[in-house]
């Protein structure tokens, strides 16, 4: 795999489930094809985060197979027919318990790494 | 819900899949295209932007595979395709995969045969509720009996069952039956069906629930009863009743009685025996009218009965045992048949009751069959263990054919586990395959088992079902071969260096002894199963040849026995002899009959009378007394058999009721009674339990004859007269001989009866066939075992041929240099022989060592010879050594031939 300068998913250590919840995240105000996904991520990340498709395609259907993203087929902006990937309600509960966690263990985290300093 | 989607989704991919594929093309050519769009933007060319895009997008297939690999349902596409890779692999060399497929269906087959038997006999429990808590109760040790026998469990007494069913406390039910032939014909020739005699509390302490009408009860079981119900059995109804309701209240005639049909018995209830089925049960209470004189119901010395019973909750096997125990002395006490003697009376009384596990019923068959079949399933173990080596063998071979495409898989990058997970998973192809084909073998050969054991006297049942012991078994052994024939292949294959291997161009690199030597431990180990499968084969085959060339002391073929029931015409006593004689008188006129005779026992039969013999004219012993067996007999016995007279005379009509008793003994008898003196002249009684005869006179001498069985040693045999007998029978046991053919003979004789009375029972066997019956589970032994032999000395060669094949390939350029140097074809082809002598000579050794380690198991069924004996193994060793070297000629003639300079130039 070719990693462009930058941090890729895979030099960052962006572990699965970091992945899977940004995808869940960036899905949450509305539905948007892989491309899409990839860029909103990058560009919010101020990219950090740069998501290689050998692992968002996976992603999007490991997320598919659990129940948590559903997928259709629709027109894009420029007439061309996209696979958009939308929140269904369980994956909306997950993000919710996802994000919890994870801001508690950045929380946790970052009075560990204050303490230290 | 989440795991049902994921489920469905899955399936969906794998039915749908090129849809799936061509909407994961769409998606990924989508978003190429959107990356490309956005460069553009950013200012590249379009050719930029593209070759961008694809960088970061890395290889379409590549990105395709990780999302396949992303759900469950990839995995099995990967065993499908190496399935699929497997099976084609298999397509492109049919010789070696139809060749593996059979030796490993053959193996399977023949392995799940013999032990569905086993499980069938040994394994399962009866089919009635709660089997486990079924016991048997029966004498511990039963040393010197005395009375009659008869039935296959004589265990009791119907007095006995008696006082046990009063007395005994760990049952919640017990109940007595024997099995008994019942004739069903209304007259004519006899038509016999298995019949069961059963006491009142059969059906209900097994738990048998009638499929039609009601099953025997305690109230159908009553002293005296006079024409009491039948029970029949399911497959008795459908057979002869075509499964019609209105079978109840119609009239079954069991020995010319006719009996009311009162219910069926559920399809999958045959009784408590094992290997055997019952068509009627008639209940005890009948059995002095059915059997009429020869009741064994009022006799204290008859024993034909056998009790189960089922244990109260709470109670072992051994509780109840120590109270049957308990009750012993008082019972046998109780049950002393009167007419014996004292010596009779000591063993009797302290004679112990037993209860012991009847989970599985009871067997003859599995008494007679059990360690048979164990031999047998160890012998076609050794077959599967043949075969898998040999595949092993071929795989081997296949693996360093096949060590280039292996070293380039692993240059491209597939990982050693992936390579050999795809190689087993080929070996797993054919072992499934095998064992699938095996499987069905296995059903029609276990069948032919079965048939082969039963006879027409003697039919069996064996419910055949394949249970999940079965399968289990099944599915082992194709896994154990698997893993036996394919790991060391597989694991071999994948352990080349893969430059090493590429970088060859000639050949392979596989040539390193250690594979090679893998092959040879796999042929000498070939070499030495087959061998120890040869030796039990001959050892078989020979006992057999020496049973059925073994001089029995009579003629066995060309020998008609037919029995005429008279019982119904009630002659007196002196009727009966006067009316058997008029009808032999009748036989022996019929056209073709050259001598006939009647005999109260045909030999070998099983059938037996013995006897304690006192010599002189007085004096009884304190103790015991000295046995021999008895047959009575009507003149012209001897001349009928061919038993040779070797002294005084046969008897003749003049022996009769009133004049004094005489007796022919046989040489045995002599050796024993008369100290090896003639015994003509000598006088001697007989004591039946406590009578003891008048003088008898020893008129003649015959030669011994087989008297139980062929395996027995000679027994003292006592001939008498049966015109002497004080009890003689209603009916007459004629032996013929003639050259005629049987079935004239036998419609001759049923006419010749009918212009007599049309009014008797007739029935026939041929004295040779009776004979050949009793040999079956030798003949079986013999068949078996030599059909494995054969198989493995097969299999072992063509392993032996593949390796010498492979070693003379191997050696090409040093045999070819060897030629040029000049050597001799000859001294080639001693060099190849020399090869394959080594791996014979060494498998020989460890055979023999095996052969004789394992002949142990053999020794108790073999006849005439040891299982080391010596002409045997030499006939083996010559066999096997002789198509050996037939099979390494070949190569060995290959090499020789071979041009020096065509195997130089190649290299």
């Amino acid at each position: 795999m070719t990693n462009k300068a930058g941090i890729s998913d895979k030099a960052s250590g962006l572990v699965q489930g970091t992945l899977d919840m940004l995808i869940l995240k960036t899905l949450e105000l509305q539905p948007m094809h892989g491309y899409g996904i990839a860029m909103r991520i990058e560009q919010i990340s101020k990219g950090v985060f740069q998501v290689n498709p050998g692992s968002l395609f996976p992603a999007f259907r490991r997320l598919e197979r659990a129940g948590w993203l559903a997928s259709e087929w629709r027109e894009t902006e420029n007439n061309r027919r996209a696979k958009y990937y939308a929140l269904t309600g369980l994956g909306r509960k997950q993000l919710k318990g996802e994000t919890r966690e994870w801001a508690r263990q950045a929380a946790a985290i970052a009075r560990i790494l204050e303490a230290e300093s | 819900m989440a795991l049902l989607k994921n489920l469905l989704a899955g399936l969906r991919s794998l039915l749908q899949k090129a849809r799936v594929e061509r909407e994961m093309d769409e998606e990924l050519g989508e978003f190429l295209d959107a990356a490309v769009k956005e460069k553009m933007r950013e200012g590249m060319s379009r050719e930029q932007a593209l070759r961008a895009a694809r960088i970061e997008m890395g290889g379409v297939e590549a990105v395709k595979e990780q999302v396949r690999a992303a759900s469950w349902e990839s995995r099995i596409e990967t065993v499908w395709s190496d399935l699929r890779f497997g099976a084609r692999l298999l397509r492109l060399n049919p010789v070696f995969a139809g060749a593996a497929i059979l030796s490993l269906a053959l193996g399977i087959g023949a392995n799940t045969a013999i032990f569905q038997l086993l499980d069938a006999v040994r394994l399962r429990t009866l089919p009635v509720r709660n089997a486990q808590e079924i016991a048997r109760v029966a004498i511990d040790h039963r040393n010197g009996a005395s009375g009659n026998f008869s039935t296959r469990y004589p265990d009791l007494t119907f007095a006995m069952w008696e006082q046990i069913r009063a007395q005994q406390q760990g049952f919640s039910g017990v109940f007595a039956w024997a099995p008994n032939p019942f004739n069903i014909a209304p007259g004519g020739e006899v038509h016999n069906v298995q019949g069961l005699w059963v006491s009142g509390e059969f059906f209900s302490t097994l738990g048998v629930e009638p499929v039609l009408g009601r099953l025997l009860g305690p109230e159908d079981d009553q002293p005296g009863c006079g024409s009491p119900g039948a029970t029949i059995s399911y497959s008795f109804w459908q057979r002869e009743y075509g499964g019609e309701r209105s079978v109840l209240g119609r009239t079954l005639t069991v020995n010319r009685h006719p009996l009311p049909i009162i219910g069926v018995t559920p399809a999958d209830f045959y009784g408590v025996e094992v290997g055997r089925y019952f068509d009627v049960a008639v209940p005890l209470c009948a059995e002095p009218m059915i059997t009429g004189e020869d009741s064994r119901l009022k006799s204290r010395s008859g024993w034909w009965l056998s009790v189960m019973g089922r244990l109260r909750p709470g109670w072992s096997v051994d509780r109840a045992a120590t109270q049957l125990r308990a009750i012993s002395p008082g019972l046998f006490e109780a049950t002393l048949p009167p007419e014996f003697n004292p010596g009779n009376a000591k063993h009797f009384l302290q004679y112990k009751l037993g209860a012991f596990p009847a989970d599985s019923g009871l067997s003859d068959l599995r008494r007679d069959y059990e360690k048979p079949l164990w031999l047998l399933l160890a012998l076609a173990g050794l077959v599967l263990l043949i075969a898998s080596a040999n595949l092993a063998n071929l795989m081997l071979a296949r693996a360093s054919a096949r060590e280039k495409e292996m070293a380039m898989r692993m240059a491209v990058g597939a990982s050693r586990g992936r390579l050999i997970r795809q190689l087993l998973v080929e070996s797993l192809l054919l072992a499934g395959i095998g064992a699938a084909l095996g499987a069905l073998l296995a059903r029609s050969l276990s069948h032919v088992l079965v048939a082969s054991l039963s006879t027409q006297h003697d039919p069996l049942f064996v419910e055949l079902g394949t249970d999940w012991r079965v399968l289990g078994f099944t599915t082992a052994l194709a896994v154990l071969t698997c893993i036996l024939f394919g790991l060391a292949p597989a694991l071999r294959a994948t352990s080349v260096a893969p430059g090493l291997a590429l970088k060859e161009s000639g050949r392979g690199t596989t040539q390193g002894r250690s594979p090679f030597a893998l092959r040879r431990i796999l042929v000498v180990s070939q070499i030495a199963l087959s061998f120890t499968l040869l030796v039990g084969a001959l050892l078989f085959s020979r006992s057999l040849n020496n049973l059925a060339g073994l001089d029995a002391g009579f003629r066995q073929s060309g020998i008609l026995v037919t029995d005429i029931d008279f019982t119904t015409l009630n002659l007196s006593n002196e009727g009966r002899i006067a009316f058997a004689n008029d009808l032999l008188r009748r036989v022996r006129a019929i056209p073709g009959t050259d001598a006939a005779a009647i005999a109260e026992i045909v030999p070998l039969s099983g059938n037996g009378i013995n006897h304690d013999i006192l010599l002189g004219v007085t004096g009884e012993p304190e103790g015991d007394a000295p046995v021999a067996t008895f047959n009575r007999v009507s003149p012209g016995f001897f001349e009928t058999l061919q038993t040779r007279l070797l002294g005084g005379r046969d008897f003749d009509e003049h022996d009769a009721a009133k004049s004094p008793n005489v007796a022919i003994v046989n040489e045995t008898f002599a050796k024993k009674f008369a100290k090896g003196a003639n015994p003509v002249g000598m006088k001697f009684r007989v004591r039946t339990l406590g009578t003891v005869s008048t003088p008898y006179d020893v008129i003649g001498l015959v030669k011994d004859t087989k008297y139980g069985e062929l395996r027995e040693d000679f027994q003292p045999i006592v001939y008498t007269a049966i015109a002497q007998f004080d009890h003689p029978d209603t009916d007459a046991q004629i032996l013929m001989r003639s050259n005629a053919p049987l079935l004239n003979l036998m419609s001759e004789v049923k006419s010749t009866a009918n212009e007599v009375n049309p009014n008797m029972d007739i029935s026939f066997f041929t004295f040779h066939k009776m004979i050949e019956d009793g040999l079956l589970r030798d003949r079986l032994m013999a068949r078996l075992s030599g059909f494995f032999g054969v198989l493995a000395v097969l299999l072992a060669v063509i392993g032996l041929y593949g390796v010498i094949s492979y070693m003379v390939a191997r050696r090409r350029n040093e045999i070819a240099i060897r030629v040029a140097l000049g050597a001799g074809r000859e001294s080639i082809v001693k060099l190849v022989l020399g090869e394959a002598g080594a791996l014979l000579g060494v498998g020989l050794v460890i055979g023999t060592m095996l052969a004789l380690a394992g002949g142990k198991a053999a020794a108790s069924m073999l006849f005439g010879l040891k299982p080391w004996d010596v002409a045997t193994f030499a006939m083996a060793l010559l066999l096997l050594a002789l198509v050996a070297v037939a099979a390494s000629l070949l190569p060995a003639a290959r090499a020789a031939r071979s041009d020096p300079m065509a195997a130089l130039r190649q290299e």
